[in-house]
């Protein structure tokens, strides 16, 4: 089971109030668990990874275990702490503004 | 009873309000989609209670929403909006190729006859038309792939695809506009369009009559004279008689004719507004007095409208797509500002009361009379 933490946007567009838990088959990457969360939530697609090109959208950044995952390649693995559940998958809307 | 739904788009969500037909006591729901920008949200003609928004985010990207109650309930729909083919590239702001890449919707426009049938224009400048009711989208590319599609460039903000109206006379016809690139015009439903900018003059392009590059605001038309068109551009208030084969200015004496919305009366196809804003760095009323503009000629000659409206201080703008108007009797003029004001007239005109005070930023209004 794996645990994703989303923007207030994307949860409330998505209808969910707290973090998404998925299954995710093995072994746990940025693409499989976007994957099963834009299975699990179809209208997620486009909002967090560009359409077509699948490449993480400009201003979204993803976050785990206090590291910053979203320059690693979609196939990395993600840390074990993800992958078995002990921590979440942040999906976080960039800092703007003031 | 008649009812009156008026749909508003803002800079942090969508709000309803709803009034009987007297329009004295408005009821407000919203914000939907709280947080998002919402940039235009129209009702079919052909069901109103199907009604379809745009919402949009610098963040998260496009989503289009759908609702079959009337703004009860909404469901996302599909956002997948991909231009046909290898898309190439416009001008950018400095004359420099530049590629068009999807941004947002600015207007959905749901056609007068099918509910699952709705056109979007959206920002890099291309139309769209969906026949599943949102679920899917795809390109009504004969426009952007017009031979002048690559001298096209945006204006401040955004090469945004802004006004569709279709002719209710001929379902073949339909008419757009693109800042800056100008109006074009369809009369075989969507194949071939051809630019309709012969008259307008623009001082900010190397060649001021030039076929394309004109930076259009706006363009309405009474549904009653499908060839009568008039268009708030950059600067000019314009009109033509022959579905845009020709512009002539109307400006008249108004006191600035820089500005976004222009809308025609429901009843008198001559009669015209419009809300002048100073000038395309000073976005605001001239003398921070909020004034809509009326023609009952058709142009030229121009009345100012103030009671009710701010007259001191006042430095909001009016976008676009936030101009609207009611098919009552006593026809209702509506429009929204940048300071988050939504103001309605049940008089035509005349007088002018604010109907919502202080919602974000006003980026559309329309309006839906309901029987």
């Amino acid at each position: 089971m794996i645990r994703v933490v989303l923007p207030p946007h994307l949860r409330a567009l998505a209808l969910v109030n707290d973090e998404v838990r998925l299954d995710v088959p093995p072994p746990a990457t940025q693409r499989s668990v976007l994957d099963a969360l834009e299975t699990r939530y179809p209208m997620l697609r486009g909002t967090i990874r560009e359409h077509g090109t699948q490449r993480r959208r400009a201003f979204m950044r993803f976050f785990a275990c206090q590291r910053d995952l979203s320059h690693e390649s979609p196939d990395a693995l993600l840390p074990g702490a993800v992958a078995d559940g002990d921590e979440p998958f942040l999906v976080v809307g960039a800092i703007a503004g003031g | 009873m008649s009812e009156v739904r008026v749909l508003v788009g803002t800079h942090k969500g969508a709000f309803i309000l709803t009034a009987d037909g007297k329009r004295e006591k408005w009821d407000v729901s919203g914000p939907h989609f709280a947080g998002w920008e919402i940039y235009h949200v129209k009702g079919s003609p052909a069901d109103p209670n199907r009604l379809y928004a745009s919402q949009t985010s610098g963040w998260s990207g496009q989503v289009m929403q759908r609702s079959d109650d009337g703004g009860k309930t909404w469901a996302p729909v599909g956002n997948e909006f991909r231009y046909d083919g290898v898309p190439g590239t416009h001008q950018w702001y400095d004359g420099t190729p530049h590629p068009w890449e999807f941004k947002r919707v600015w207007h959905v426009e749901p056609s007068p006859a099918d509910p699952d049938i709705v056109y979007a224009g959206v920002e890099d400048a291309a139309l769209f038309r969906s026949a599943d009711g949102g679920k899917s989208w795809e390109e009504v590319s004969g426009l952007r792939r017009h031979a002048t599609g690559s001298k096209w460039q945006p204006g401040a903000g955004g090469m945004c695809l802004h006004t569709i109206i279709h002719d209710p006379a001929d379902p073949r016809r339909m008419f757009i506009a693109i800042s800056a690139a100008g109006a074009f015009r369809t009369d075989d439903g969507g194949t071939t369009w051809k630019p309709i900018n012969r008259g307008l003059r623009s001082q900010y392009i190397p060649d001021p009559a030039a076929e394309v590059g004109h930076c259009v605001h706006r363009i309405a038309q009474h549904r009653s004279r499908p060839n009568v068109l008039f268009m708030q551009k950059h600067w000019d208030v314009m009109r033509t008689d022959d579905a845009g084969d020709s512009w002539r200015e109307v400006s008249g004496n108004l006191p600035t004719d820089f500005g976004f919305v222009i809308d025609v009366h429901a009843h008198e196809p001559e009669t015209v507004y419009v809300v002048p804003i100073k000038s395309d760095s000073e976005h605001y009323p001239l003398d921070g007095r909020l004034r809509v503009y009326r023609s009952r000629t058709g142009g030229n000659e121009w009345e100012a409208l103030t009671r009710g409206l701010p007259q001191q201080d006042c430095y909001v703008n009016v976008l676009r797509d936030a101009m609207a108007v009611d098919s009552l009797d006593a026809c209702g003029i509506y429009f929204g500002t940048t300071g988050g004001q939504v103001y309605a007239s049940a008089d035509a005109g005349d007088s002018w009361k604010p109907i919502a005070r202080d919602l974000p930023a006003v980026f559309s209004v329309e309006v839906q009379t309901l029987t």
